[in-house]
């Protein structure tokens, strides 16, 4: 499974209700702040890689598609086609 | 075991501190040094590196004999974490090792009039000035408010969350110690007023915005499991002080553990402190895979060993009887301190939230954004 379709598939379970890949969680209010940590955990454990304090920018997060292109630049991988 | 060689207080030194509402001096001289305030910081800055369950079995060890001094440990290590997962190498490099060490006493000043559970509603003011910030704001609660060097902060910038650490001997700073509190009698809680306190702007921990959810949210994570394991000894340690005196004492001949009704009250402690500790080392098993849900494990863990805390020391002073309420009881000084556990980082009812959260998102329902 790619990274969108994986980042996707959290998200959505996550949530609990359907999100496009350009949707701001973060602005719609459906994430809480133990939720948004456990976001973090949740990438750093599936795709192996560490966020750090200079990564912490909410544009890398808000959104599946700029979250997963986050994930292809730490991994030095394309995910997405 | 990593920490296992720590010495620690005895129990009638624990009763003391707790009449005295103070950790004395001297003991606190001793722990610099001893590994105890920074036992799961890497050794590369001064700590121990302890695994999640050592850290949580140390944790244990300390709440069985005084639940304030494992306060401290707890409010150091909550600090530590956020500084260690938050800061740059710069502010890992200047604060870990003084943290490790205990050359600095670390508090947690989160808490306002109008702030405990929502911590959303923060008002202290972080503004940005010239090469640097300056603190606004009354801070309550704060657990060795009265004897930290530095505090973490968590404040607001232009409406954004912040986390600022401040330097306890900044001009502006003012304590007012609180004495007389139900329960950590001796955990040097203070009220901190911020008075336009100016910090440069190397002690901002991580990018404004990223206060609440980031920082605030992991050293919360972090105190959550070490009281959990806090209430673990604690339970322990009641349980095994109302056994031992049902099985000694005797009334009109007979033991008071021959009685079915102390029986039962044995019965349902033995049990509720088991599962206490499962789900705690559950939880740090969690933690150490790094798994998303070592969060959530962690709230359930300290929900649990909260409740049961509060429940086997409760049945510990009525299986004593009058030996329970005496001044100096282990069993009492747990009453009061387990009320206090169901409380400090995320009431009983805040847990509760995030635990049917997360099983009612499982099951299709909207996530709810209340925050804790």
């Amino acid at each position: 499974m790619q990274t969108q379709e994986q980042l996707h598939e959290f998200l959505t379970t996550s949530i609990g209700e359907p999100l496009g890949l350009d949707d701001d969680y973060f602005e719609l209010g459906l994430v809480n702040s133990l939720f948004a940590l456990e976001l973090i955990k949740f990438v750093e454990h599936r795709f192996g890689i560490t966020i750090e304090v200079a990564d912490l920018d909410l544009d890398h997060f808000r959104t599946i598609n700029r979250l997963s292109d986050f994930v292809a630049a730490k991994t030095d991988t394309v995910s997405r086609p | 075991m990593i920490g296992s060689e720590i010495a620690l207080p005895t129990l009638s030194e624990a009763a003391k501190w707790d009449r005295a509402q103070e950790l004395p001096s001297a003991l606190l001289r001793d722990l610099r040094g001893s590994g105890l305030l920074g036992a799961d910081i890497p050794p590369v800055y001064g700590g121990l590196g302890a695994s999640a369950t050592e850290l949580g079995e140390l944790c244990a060890r300390v709440g069985g004999l005084c639940s304030s001094l494992r306060g401290l440990v707890t409010v150091q290590g909550m600090v530590s974490a956020g500084v260690l997962r938050w800061g740059t190498r710069e502010q890992r490099d200047r604060w870990l090792p003084s943290l490790a060490s205990g050359e600095l006493i670390a508090g947690f000043a989160a808490t306002e009039r109008e702030a405990g559970s929502d911590l959303a509603a923060v008002r202290t003011e972080v503004a940005e000035q010239g090469d640097g910030f300056v603190v606004s704001g009354e801070k309550l609660w704060v657990t060795f408010g009265e004897l930290a060097d530095v505090f973490l902060v968590l404040g607001t910038a232009s409406g954004r969350p912040a986390t600022v650490l401040v330097e306890a001997d900044r001009p502006g700073v003012r304590r007012e110690p609180v004495r007389g509190q139900l329960g950590m009698r001796a955990a040097h809680l203070a009220h901190v007023e911020f008075e336009n306190v100016w910090v440069p702007k190397e002690n901002l921990l991580a990018p404004i915005g990223f206060g609440l959810s980031y920082v605030a949210a992991t050293v919360l994570d972090h105190g959550r499991f070490t009281v959990a394991w806090g209430c673990v000894g604690m339970a322990e340690a009641c349980l095994h002080e109302a056994a031992a005196h049902a099985a000694r004492r005797t009334q009109r001949g007979v033991a008071l553990g021959a009685h079915q009704l102390v029986r039962s009250l044995l019965a349902r402690s033995v049990t509720d402190t088991a599962a206490s500790r499962e789900l705690c080392l559950r939880a740090a098993r969690v933690r150490t895979e790094g798994a998303p849900e070592a969060l959530v494990e962690t709230v359930l863990a300290k929900y649990r060993a909260a409740e049961a805390a509060a429940a086997v020391a409760d049945r510990a002073v009525q299986i004593q009887g009058a030996t329970g309420c005496a001044p100096d009881s282990l069993a009492a000084r747990c009453y009061r301190d387990a009320k206090v556990m169901e409380i400090i980082e995320g009431s009983a009812q805040v847990c509760e939230l995030h635990i049917a959260d997360n099983l009612l998102r499982q099951h299709g329902f909207r996530r709810g954004t209340g925050d804790g």
